[in-house]
């Protein structure tokens, strides 16, 4: 049995089932508000989501079990006017003047209790507790290029948090439009980290200078090799093979129908796998003709085969940036993605076929296992 | 005075919080009940963009002046179409 957190325009959805017998929901929360993130921490069975509402503004909530009631987390919050020095005048702000937009993911990190979050505008919170309690990385907000930074089209999101097997020390994470950032010391000092990448969408005399222009869509890490990360880019996919620390396109003349899309998979038995939805370009954000596929590469993005057998060919769907993932590995490994139109795909068989596992749901945000 | 789901947070609807203005008056309801927090003023003290708050049955804003007795109502933004 798989368990399945659909985060939605209007609210949590929690599916549990398989791809061959289908899926039932089993729970709803947060029942009109958007639930831009949730996930199950697989150390301590812990539920979170990442919470916006329309009124209210946006906040992580925390249960143990999904059918009950949700804890408020505290913490998610930027330097604001309360920070000011004590005797200062009311409404002199010692932060920057921003507040928080969305939180976007939430991440486990390689410590018992630790746990990564990132939003918008750009912030990296880290809870120790298990997600009750959370605090910003200064390092990243107070970065000195940070004036620089400039938001994509879902706005300045940190969207990213791949920590590194075995070693805390290590994160990367990224960020919309801006790049890849590398910490090697837990977070006190970060460098950006984009060489290779080309964004295509600048001017061409631009884009050899440009250093924190980057607007990356996700990163996934490979399990059995960790310094090798695949990248779907705004306008590419990229693997690296150091860590991070460089590029290599692996989506120009490599068979995929369009280098545009917003989630990437790996399968963590398969360092040289991965998966993306292309999608038509920035103005369309359709799959290419209708024609709902799933795109795999098992050879480190030297060539891409279309997997979509049970998909539907005519569908003018969005995928967006969290709404695929997958459980297990290897040739029984499952994917699932949802869509903006509600449904939510699944498949059993590392993405051969395919089969709808959730219908008439509100516009889908997110997709996670658990 | 409060509506759901901000009257749950602190603990009931009505309540007797000190302030001149009405960014004084929702700061010290943040300070006397801490799960409010965030809630109806982002981190720069300024009123959530979908809430609006009355003084007397009046809109207000973070400057408007409050006296003692008066009442202060904070409700979600009319979202229909």
């Amino acid at each position: 049995m798989t368990e399945l957190l659909v985060g939605t325009k209007k609210g949590l959805f929690r599916l549990e089932g398989d791809p061959a017998d289908g899926f039932e929901i089993t729970a709803r929360a947060f029942a009109g508000q958007a639930v831009e993130y949730a996930m199950r921490d697989p150390r301590t069975g812990r539920y979170l989501a990442s919470v916006t509402s329309w009124f209210y503004g946006p906040r992580i909530w925390v249960t143990d079990d999904p059918t009950g009631e949700w804890e408020q987390a505290e913490g998610t919050r930027l330097p604001g006017e309360k920070d000011r020095v004590e005797g200062e005048p009311a409404g002199t702000s010692q932060g920057d003047g921003e507040a928080l937009n969305r939180l976007w993911v939430i991440v486990p990190g390689e410590e018992n209790g630790v746990l990564y979050a990132g939003g918008d505008p750009g912030p990296l919170f880290e809870s120790r507790d298990g997600g009750l309690t959370w605090s910003l990385n200064d390092g990243l907000w107070s970065h000195p290029t940070r004036p620089e930074w400039n938001p994509g089209n879902g706005g300045l999101c940190l969207h990213t948090i791949a920590p590194w097997p075995g070693d805390p020390s290590k994160l990367l994470v990224a960020i919309s439009a801006v790049g890849v950032w590398l910490t090697d010391d837990g977070g006190e000092t970060w460098r950006h980290s984009n060489t290779g990448i080309v964004p295509r969408y600048l001017p061409e005399e631009a884009r050899d200078t440009a250093v924190i222009n980057h607007c990356v869509h996700d990163v996934r890490r490979a399990p059995a090799r960790p310094e090798r990360l695949f990248m779907q880019f705004h306008d590419g996919v990229y693997r690296s093979d150091d860590a991070g620390e460089s590029w290599i396109d692996i989506g120009t003349d490599t068979g995929l129908p369009s280098d545009f899309g917003f989630p990437i998979v790996v399968d963590p038995a398969d360092p040289d796998s991965a998966y993306v939805i292309p999608l038509v370009g920035a103005e369309d954000r359709t799959p290419p003709d209708g024609a709902m596929r799933v795109w795999e590469t098992r050879d480190a993005g030297a060539s891409w085969a279309p997997r979509g057998d049970g998909l539907p060919t005519e569908a003018y769907l969005t995928i967006l940036r969290e709404a695929f993932d997958n459980a297990g590995e290897g040739a029984s490994m499952e994917l699932y993605f949802g869509a903006t139109s509600g449904e939510v795909f699944g498949s059993g068989d590392a993405g051969a076929t395919w089969k709808q596992v959730g219908d008439h749901l509100a516009p889908v945000y997110s997709v996670r296992t658990a | 005075m409060l509506r759901a789901p901000l009257s749950e947070l602190c603990g009931g609807r009505s309540h007797d919080v000190a302030g001149s203005t009405v960014q004084e008056v929702l700061v010290e309801l943040e300070r006397t009940y801490p799960p409010i927090a965030g809630w109806v003023l982002d981190e720069q003290s300024r009123i959530r963009e979908h809430v609006n708050v009355f003084v007397n049955g009046t809109h207000g804003e973070e400057g408007t002046p409050v006296a003692p007795g008066d009442r202060v109502q904070v409700l979600p933004a009319i979202t229909g179409g």
